[in-house]
């Protein structure tokens, strides 16, 4: 059911009022982050707007998450803090994705990602009316949807599966690749029924900028979590890594990526790189808003809820 | 033909795959929070009409496939081919095969007007008006009385199509017909 422009207005002023309060509570700082940045994220799966002047000069990128800019703060010392604004991703659009949407991230220092999921699952209480969220690994998720182990099977099964069940067309797959091909179709659709749901744990391979760690099994894995409810996505969190060295090796294997693959090259942020001998111990989460809307308003499709 | 990205496939966009041409039913945005997006990608194959789904990692792009419905009259058959000619004024004809007419063939009236799919300048597919004023070339007089068949009996159209029809239609008469569930409608 689509809501009239009134009720799509106080919606959003309800939800953003109500993620203020949680926060005010509990004592996390609001910060704005700006939306124009030098340098983007590097991930070669996402493309940010570039900005230009008339003469096409580049003024910067607008940016997918305020992740970079609020690790600086963070390395500075702002200490615990939110940021509520517009993120951008392009080549996005479908019922869930926009080119500019709301996001919500936060960072609590000294905090791992156990203890950040159980703040998010509070929130999420606060704004859906919803159960407590569960969770479940990666790997176990993957192993009874999938029939196969993502941590310790064979590349070469991997990619079996994904052409045998989706007659998959194009250049050859990484493992990481199929992985999240088989996580989104298989795993993804039936996480999240009845109360909100952790994926956790992920593949090493796609730890981003989450530490990695050993599973119960002596696996390695990134001590990365994503949200999801009612076959949404909502949330991706990390216990995040601090260690420079290893961020910028993580940032020149995005760029060999991207030039493998033809994209655009992107500069690397050389000023959060310089920030982070100092950036603390602290885990952090992104969540969805217009998702988190979406829900609310038990929509399904964000064209119900835009205003423009 | 121009390359269409996956970002640009949408429904009824005629694409190339394995050679054969293809029309987008149906393209679905899979994206992980993190990492490579991917379409999942429903194509009807135009020469055989199997529904096709696959996978494509989003931003790989498809060649177009030259494919145009065009109205057609009906002129003859030699034996071989079935020969169609334009209605726009250029009276360009087009021979198609037995394959490409499919069942059409049954539904074939000369100076009607057929939807003809023409693929690199040949003919892939016909696809008859969907009413049709048709011939009744044989059927049995009717039994009055004779209920057992629904009050219907079978009748040989002219274009060798067989439908049911009341049982007062006679030999020589003209019926309206829905080529689409092969059904009578009326006396034309």
């Amino acid at each position: 059911m689509s809501l009239d422009l009134p009720a799509r207005l106080q919606l959003r002023a309800d939800t953003f009022a109500c993620v203020r309060a949680f926060f005010a509570d509990r004592g996390v700082l609001a910060v704005d982050p700006p939306s124009l940045m030098a340098a983007p994220v590097t991930d070669p799966s996402i493309e940010v707007p570039v900005a230009v002047d008339a003469n096409g000069r580049r003024l910067g990128y607008l940016q997918s998450s305020p992740e970079y800019a609020m690790k600086r703060l963070l390395a500075a010392g702002a200490g615990d803090c939110y940021a509520l604004g517009s993120a951008f991703r392009v080549d996005e659009v479908s019922p869930r994705h926009r080119l500019e949407f709301t996001l919500l991230e936060w960072y609590r220092v000294g905090w791992d990602d156990g203890q950040l999921r159980a703040e998010l699952s509070d929130l999420l209480m606060a704004l859906l009316g919803c159960q407590p969220a569960t969770a479940i690994s990666y790997r176990d998720a993957f192993q009874a949807a999938v029939g196969l182990c993502p941590l310790t099977a064979s590349t070469a099964a991997l990619l079996a599966r994904v052409q045998s069940e989706f007659d998959y067309q194009g250049p050859v797959l990484t493992r990481d690749d199929a992985l999240q091909l088989l996580c989104a179709l298989k795993v993804e659709p039936g996480l999240g029924r009845h109360a909100p749901e952790y994926l956790v744990d992920y593949p090493p391979g796609q730890a981003a900028l989450a530490r990695t760690r050993l599973d119960a099994q002596g696996d390695a894995v990134a001590a990365r979590f994503e949200l999801f409810y009612r076959g949404v996505e909502l949330a991706n969190g990390y216990w995040e890594l601090t260690c420079p060295d290893e961020q910028r090796s993580r940032f020149e294997a995005d760029l060999a990526e991207r030039e493998a693959r033809g994209l655009p090259a992107v500069p690397i942020d050389q000023a959060l790189l310089d920030a982070m001998p100092t950036l603390p111990a602290c885990a952090g989460v992104a969540l969805g808003m217009d998702r988190v809307m979406m829900l609310r308003a038990g929509v399904t499709d964000l064209a119900d809820l835009s205003l423009f | 033909m121009a390359n269409y990205s996956t970002n640009e496939f949408k429904s009824g966009l005629k694409v190339l795959l394995e050679g054969d041409p293809c029309s987008i039913v149906e393209n679905e945005f899979v994206k992980p929070g993190k990492g490579q997006a991917f379409n999942r990608v429903k194509l009807k194959n135009l020469m055989t009409g199997r529904v096709w789904e696959r996978t494509f990692k989003s931003g790989e792009s498809l060649e177009g496939a030259d494919v145009m419905d065009t109205d057609m009259e009906y002129l003859y058959n030699d034996g071989e081919f079935w020969y169609f000619m334009s209605v726009d004024g250029s009276f360009e004809q087009h021979g198609c095969d037995a394959k490409a007419l499919g069942d059409t063939v049954k539904w074939l009236k000369e100076q009607e007007k057929y939807v003809v799919t023409l693929f690199n300048g040949g003919v892939i597919a016909v696809a008859a008006p969907n009413h049709i004023d048709l011939l009744v070339a044989q059927t049995d007089p009717g039994v009055k009385g004779d209920t057992a068949q629904g009050g219907s009996k079978p009748a040989t159209m002219a274009s060798g199509a067989v439908v049911q029809v009341p049982l007062f239609i006679e030999e020589g008469e003209t019926l309206k017909i829905d080529t689409r569930t092969g059904k009578y409608i009326s006396r034309a």
